[in-house]
């Protein structure tokens, strides 16, 4: 098990990188990209078990980002576990690139599902843990959704049937950052209480602070540990985590950065 | 296996059951129409490749496109507006934009719904699943071509729409009639006129060839079993072959088979056709025997179309 320091450090990593390719290409979706930069460290460098060097390796965990407009930041954790070259990073959207917004399985080394349409992702997962329930398999199916995506109604089909069927290698997570494109997701479609209701969905339930990276890691212990109920662990996150322009605000979904924005953001992060 | 004077739907189930005990990657998942389907046996016999997700036909597609992903071999099933319009967005990018080999069972096409009535009478289902790229659409219409295709759907690797009826069975075919999937099937060739019909419309084309050569009329009748891909060669041998082109279909005239036949002969060799199907309506509640009357689907329709374009010929 790694160390805080170390995966702060990578977290920080992930947020550089990030912040460095969004604001070469000048624009994109910054703020739930960096929300989830923590959680990405500890499953990319401590709880996953994954091989850069065989990407396919079988018996390797999964990781579906539903949430696919994060992808940015899935794209530098791979690229700094050695997926693809760093430099590769910044043809994020540029014609003919492997790095499209959303996550895409078939374009991008290391990315275990095609994403974007909200709700989808995270049934997929459901349904690749039962892949995994059917055959006894040992890994575990990791999914990370968003706060506005607990809006749709396939994220509460796929919740009911993980926990009727105790899809216990099932982790998934939700980026509580309580911001969607349009405002607070309180004020648009609120989903308070969210522990209640993947409570009643029969899902063993965390709420921890999602930006605290040995919380998360005690948290993914503790799902492993709860054996006949799929686990959702409630990030408590702040959208735009880490770069000042972008930190708490709604307009951070997907917003202009310039190259000098990047650059004050990354200095700070130093 | 028996083939003929049994339900599609229970030879279906056979030919799950035996690719399944040599396949054990083939899972199939229900949205709590198994007893329709009449699976319950395959859940007995199979219970590690079988699912059944209750009323959740977005989750269903889901939950079949995880299960592709890691390595299995899904077959779902739900009633056709439920496995097309229901999930367009899912089966488009869960599936086939995601590159994963999902089989999709929609059952009781276009008036075959009947008692179920208009909210579940798809007349749209073919054409909203056609403008979906690498998507293969097959039309099986009897136990003879389903036992044939059946294996060529499973090992085809790439999402395919199955327009399955369930309970309604014509015997087309003799015993040991081979099919390829992708190859329309000549009937009967004819000089006069070539009718494109496909599943419970071939039986009807059929019909209307022997009411023609009482007339002194030659047709031929191919059976489209597989839509998309169209078998384009076929198509265009036909028509410069008879010069007259009529389609049968049991859906809407946009976008189903008619479409997909013009779409080729416009483009090749511009033919004189007439199209036979549900002239954009909405389904509505009845018996096959009354439906087919109402939108125009019998064997007399196909009959007055061929004298109409032959007219035109």
């Amino acid at each position: 098990m790694e160390n805080r320091s170390y995966l702060e450090e990578k977290a920080k990593e992930i947020r550089i990188q990030t912040i460095r390719c969004i604001g070469k290409l000048g624009v994109g979706h910054i703020g739930g990209s960096l929300s989830i930069a923590d959680v990405l460290a500890v499953l990319y460098y401590d709880q996953m078990n994954i091989d850069p060097k065989n990407p396919q390796k079988p018996d390797r965990d999964r990781f579906v980002l539903s949430k696919g407009h994060g992808g940015p930041a899935v794209y530098s954790a791979l690229a700094l576990k050695g997926y693809f070259p760093l430099e590769q990073l910044c043809s994020l959207n540029q014609p003919n690139t492997n790095l499209p917004s959303h996550t895409d399985k078939n374009r991008t080394i290391g990315v275990d599902m095609t994403t974007g349409s909200l709700g989808q992702g995270f049934s997929a997962s459901v349904g690749m843990a039962t892949a995994v329930q059917l055959d006894n398999s040992p890994f575990y199916i990791y999914s990370i959704i968003g706060d506005g995506e607990s809006q749709e109604g396939q994220i509460w089909e796929a919740a009911m049937f993980a926990g009727s069927q105790k899809l216990d290698h099932l982790i998934s997570f939700t980026d509580y950052n309580k911001m969607q494109i349009d405002g607070t997701v309180e004020d648009i479609n609120g989903i308070h209480p969210l522990d209640k209701k993947w409570e009643a969905f029969n899902w063993h339930v965390q709420v921890i602070d999602g930006h605290d990276v040995i919380a998360i890691q005690k948290a993914i212990l503790e799902a492993k540990k709860a054996t006949g109920k799929p686990s959702m662990i409630i990030l408590n996150t702040i959208k735009g985590k880490g770069a000042a322009f972008a930190e708490g605000k709604v307009g951070s979904h997907n917003m202009p950065v310039t190259e000098e924005m990047a650059k004050e953001a990354i200095e700070r992060l130093g | 296996m028996e083939l003929k004077n049994r339900n599609l739907r229970d030879i279906y189930v056979d030919l799950l059951m035996e690719y399944a005990e040599t396949h054990p990657e083939l899972v199939i998942v229900e949205a709590d129409l198994s007893a329709a389907l009449a699976t319950t046996r395959f859940f007995k016999k199979y219970p590690n490749q079988a699912i059944n997700v209750g009323v959740q036909e977005a989750n269903m597609i889901g939950v079949a496109a995880g299960l592709a992903n890691m390595g299995k071999l899904p077959f779902t099933h739900t009633f056709t507006p439920f496995a097309t319009r229901r999930v367009y967005d899912q089966v488009t990018l869960s599936v086939a934009y995601s590159q994963l080999n999902v089989k999709m069972v929609g059952s009781d096409p276009g008036i075959m719904a009947q008692l179920n009535g208009g909210t579940h009478m798809s007349f749209e289902d073919v054409g909203i699943m056609r403008t979906m790229p690498t998507l293969t659409i097959v039309e099986p219409i009897d136990g003879v071509q389903l036992a044939s295709l059946f294996p060529q759907i499973a090992e085809h690797n790439g999402p395919v729409y199955i327009r399955l009826t369930r309970k309604d069975f014509n015997a087309i075919y003799d015993e040991g009639t081979e099919f390829t999937l992708g190859k329309a099937k000549v009937i009967k060739e004819g000089k006069d006129v070539s009718i494109f019909a496909s599943g419970i419309e071939v039986k009807e084309a059929l019909d209307a060839e022997k009411l023609l050569a009482a007339k002194g009329i030659s047709a031929s009748v191919i059976d489209v079993h597989t839509i998309k891909p169209l078998d384009a060669e076929t198509v265009i041998k036909e028509a410069k072959r008879t010069g007259a082109v009529v389609t049968v279909e049991n859906h809407n005239i946009i976008n189903g088979l008619g479409s997909a036949v013009a779409e080729v002969l416009v483009e090749n060799c511009p033919t004189v056709m007439e199209r036979v199907g549900v002239r954009d309506h909405f389904g509505e509640v009845g018996k096959k025997d009354f439906l087919m009357e109402k939108y125009g689907l019998k064997a007399k329709h196909v009959v007055a179309a061929v004298l109409k374009v032959l007219d035109r010929k």
